[in-house]
């Protein structure tokens, strides 16, 4: 028995970092953001050399096959550095909806191309995350016809995979006739929403799960899981911007940090967060090894982690003082993210409600 | 990470429940063990212990079970005991902080005397720390110790001190080197509380109970090799003691434990006909509570996996009495909302007076203690300075002028 990251998840961790860090300088990161898309194709180029479009695709359709742990990793180190990478869409959820709903054949016609990065595959729910905004869509026969609004990773996508409420799911290129794509300018910068409607537009039908109702489950859990872990690094890059910023800035004659109504606005930031840590990961686990607990975990990771988001962003910013209200730092783009974070695939609010259904506190 | 549930562990899950249910109507009342352990406690802990559901990984010839190690072995027992709504075992300062204190740097002979009866709750620990001038300030301790032959000659005051009532022996920070820095100058020794010179005078609580004390030394004469570690030792062994104080103030296992009782209290009580569970505006209160003690439990599993392999966690041992203390006051405080006014009639049952407290009562009583933990065993505020100061290498406060009435 062991609660921790496996030498293989630290190596990982450490290997997206160094990158990450080289990368992605602050001003590199401003110019990114510039592209409506909020996607460069270098990068993409570069995180599919360092395989994170594989990492949940099995390796007999050429991935990593690793699990939803090693992905919160992944999630929490992108978040850390604002990383413009679309990840919770392509990598995570999408390859799992492939691997619960899709045939044989479609699994081994679709999943080498998502491992290698060729097909980037955004996942829209049409219904039942909780998330505002219009989502709806009817499947007749290989025809799709909806529309779903605020759709996480679309921008840059190839394909959109469509989640309806009853388990089917429709897969089609961006691009298709009777599809419709709206990028929209979106307060996360980093990773612009966008909606999409279809207009009896051809697609592929996936619908081999045998419990269909898990299989949605499943997926939603996935990304939820992937926000959360997306607030924990965003939210540690904020807490470690503030205080390292607090060791410089002087008033008073004095550094601020060593002021204590800074300190401890720092020390409750500090107390909340590191906790959190454990909870996304022993959700991402759950999703891995302990099915019977990983849709209550989830939900808890999801709302939690968008609660104690919340404080930190506010907290961080305050911290410090005008310059945290400018766009000179660059914070505002952690800030906007842990947002963006909080409101997509439900938020705190419905993801609590969730939880309680499931231990049947109360009906659904 | 490995949670897989072996059938080491299954098998040790079915042994707890099947434990339980062979023997639920011993366990005492899991509510307000703030006393002298009565006949009722001290058997169910004997159980317990024999067992290996309390004291567990303390070594056989100590008195404990012997078992290694688990973080797993103890997140099952925990869950079955709180999911059975049965007693844990005693957890008391000497349970809790002193025996693993003395594990860590007592003598042998130290640990042969006092481990044993200890976890078996037949001997009552208090602690010696606080002083009307060494509160937050605890190394400002002035309780002397003055070294005459083979004894330590005690002389001074402490204040705070829980169960010094009825508690056999005391765990004291005392001053023994008055010549050198304050930090340096302390010692640590253990002292039996029918030694003559000693006074213990009861200060009455906010819970209308007078679970705490002052404690006033003239001459105590203590042997001199009762000492843990040596001369001038004595605040690094309070900090260790201080250490476990404060992962048992954050042992999530009690918060996960409350959230149980509290759905069932909200299943239980109606407003205007309707079950406070189906008012959404209620049970969001505790789902949100519930997410708070589940962040707080896997963290202690982090804990206690870094503690099994020698890494010291750093930043995240530090925020357990901070995180723990503040979340329990939240969830007792949920539960008198739960009462509402129908619990504010407040009869407090005194140590020694017959009867159990009505639950409401209790759980007011513990909403009050709660908050005495926040500003007991190093405030919020003095907590939040160690975070930010050891976990986040933020600098101290610089130190101010005197006041003017100490000058001169």
């Amino acid at each position: 028995m062991e609660f921790a990251l496996t030498d293989e998840q630290r190596m990982l961790d450490e290997s997206l970092r160094g990158y990450l860090a080289r990368a992605l300088p602050l001003e590199t990161l401003k110019d990114l953001v510039k592209d409506a898309r909020g996607f460069s194709d270098a990068h993409w180029q570069a995180v599919a050399e360092l395989g994170l479009p594989g990492l949940m695709v099995p390796t007999e359709h050429g991935g990593s096959g690793l699990g939803l742990l090693d992905a919160a990793v992944a999630a929490e180190a992108l978040a850390y550095y604002a990383a413009p990478v679309a990840f919770a869409g392509p990598a995570v959820m999408a390859p799992i909806a492939v691997q619960t709903m899709a045939s044989a054949a479609q699994q081994a016609e679709w999943l080498p191309k998502m491992a290698s990065g060729e097909m980037r595959v955004a996942v829209a729910f049409a219904g039942g995350t909780g998330q505002t905004g219009n989502a709806g869509a009817s499947l007749a026969g290989d025809k799709l016809t909806g529309a779903v609004e605020g759709i996480l990773d679309l921008a840059g996508a190839t394909h959109v995979l469509v989640v309806m409420p009853d388990g089917k799911a429709a897969l089609a290129p961006v691009d298709a006739e009777g599809v419709s794509v709206h990028v929209k300018p979106t307060l996360d910068r980093t990773r612009p929403l966008a909606d999409i409607s279809f207009a009896s537009a051809r697609v592929d039908v996936l619908d081999a799960s045998n419990d269909p109702a898990a299989a949605v489950r499943r997926v939603r859990d996935a990304g939820r899981v992937m926000l959360a872990a997306d607030t924990l690094g965003a939210s540690q890059a904020m807490l470690d911007k503030a205080v390292a910023y607090a060791k410089e800035r002087v008033q008073f004659g004095r550094v601020i940090a060593s002021f204590q109504a800074v300190k401890h606005m720092a020390a409750e930031m500090a107390t909340e967060l590191e906790p959190c840590r454990a909870l996304v990961w022993f959700a991402a686990h759950a999703h891995d090894a302990i099915p019977e607990e990983a849709h209550v975990a989830a939900c808890h990771a999801k709302a939690h982690l968008g609660e104690i988001g919340r404080h930190v962003q506010t907290k961080t910013t305050e911290m410090h003082g005008g310059m945290g209200f400018t766009e000179l730092m660059g914070l505002e783009l952690w800030f906007k993210r842990i947002s963006l974070d909080r409101h997509t695939l439900g938020g705190p609010e419905r993801c609590r409600h969730e939880a309680a259904v499931a231990q049947g506190w109360v009906a659904p | 990470m490995d949670l897989s549930y072996s059938d080491k562990y299954r098998a040790l899950q079915d042994e707890v429940r099947s434990f339980i249910a062979a023997n639920r109507d011993a366990s005492p009342s899991a509510v307000g063990i703030r006393r002298k352990p009565d006949t009722k406690i001290l058997a169910w802990q004997r159980m317990l212990v024999a067992n290996g559901y309390a004291a567990r990984t303390i070594p056989k010839k100590y008195g404990g079970y012997g078992a290694a190690p688990d973080v797993m072995e103890n997140a099952i027992i925990a869950e079955e005991f709180s999911k059975a709504g049965v007693a844990t075992g005693i957890m008391s300062q000497g349970i809790s902080m002193l025996v693993p204190t003395l594990l860590e740097v007592g003598t042998e002979e130290q640990r042969e005397r006092w481990i044993k009866p200890t976890i078996l709750g037949e001997t009552i620990w208090c602690q010696g720390y606080s002083e009307p001038d060494a509160g937050s300030d605890l190394a400002n301790v002035q309780t002397k110790a003055v070294l005459d032959g083979d004894h330590y000659v005690v002389n001074g005051q402490k204040i705070w001190t829980s169960s010094a009532h009825y508690a056999d022996m005391m765990f004291l920070l005392c001053r023994t080197e008055p010549d050198k820095p304050k930090h340096q100058g302390l010692s640590y020794l253990l002292l039996s509380m029918e030694t003559p010179g000693i006074e213990v005078r009861p200060l009455r609580t906010m819970t209308g109970k007078a679970t705490f004390n002052e404690v006033f030394f003239t001459d105590v004469r203590v042997p001199a090799h009762q000492i843990v570690m040596g001369r001038g030792d004595g605040w690094t062994v309070a900090n260790i003691t201080l250490k476990y104080e404060r992962m048992m103030l954050g042992d999530a296992n009690k918060f996960m434990h409350r959230v149980h009782r509290i759905r069932t209290l909200m299943e239980t009580t109606r407003i205007d006909g309707e079950r406070l569970i189906d008012k959404p505006e209620w049970r969001d209160r505790l789902v949100r509570l519930q997410g708070e003690v589940m962040a707080s439990k896997y963290h202690q599993m982090r804990l206690l996996t870094d503690a099994a392999k020698g890494v010291d966690p750093g930043l995240g041992r530090l925020i357990v009495k901070l995180y723990g203390t503040e979340m329990g006051y939240r969830l007792s405080g949920l539960a008198v909302d739960i009462y509402g006014a129908a619990g504010l009639a407040y009869d407090p049952h005194d140590e020694g007076q017959p009867g159990e407290d009505d639950p409401a009562t209790a759980w007011h009583a513990d909403h009050m203690y709660d908050l005495g933990l926040i500003i007991g065993g190093g405030s919020s505020q003095i907590q939040k300075n160690i975070i930010s100061e050891r976990g986040l290498g933020m600098p101290r406060e610089p130190k101010p002028a005197a006041p003017a009435s100490t000058k001169g």
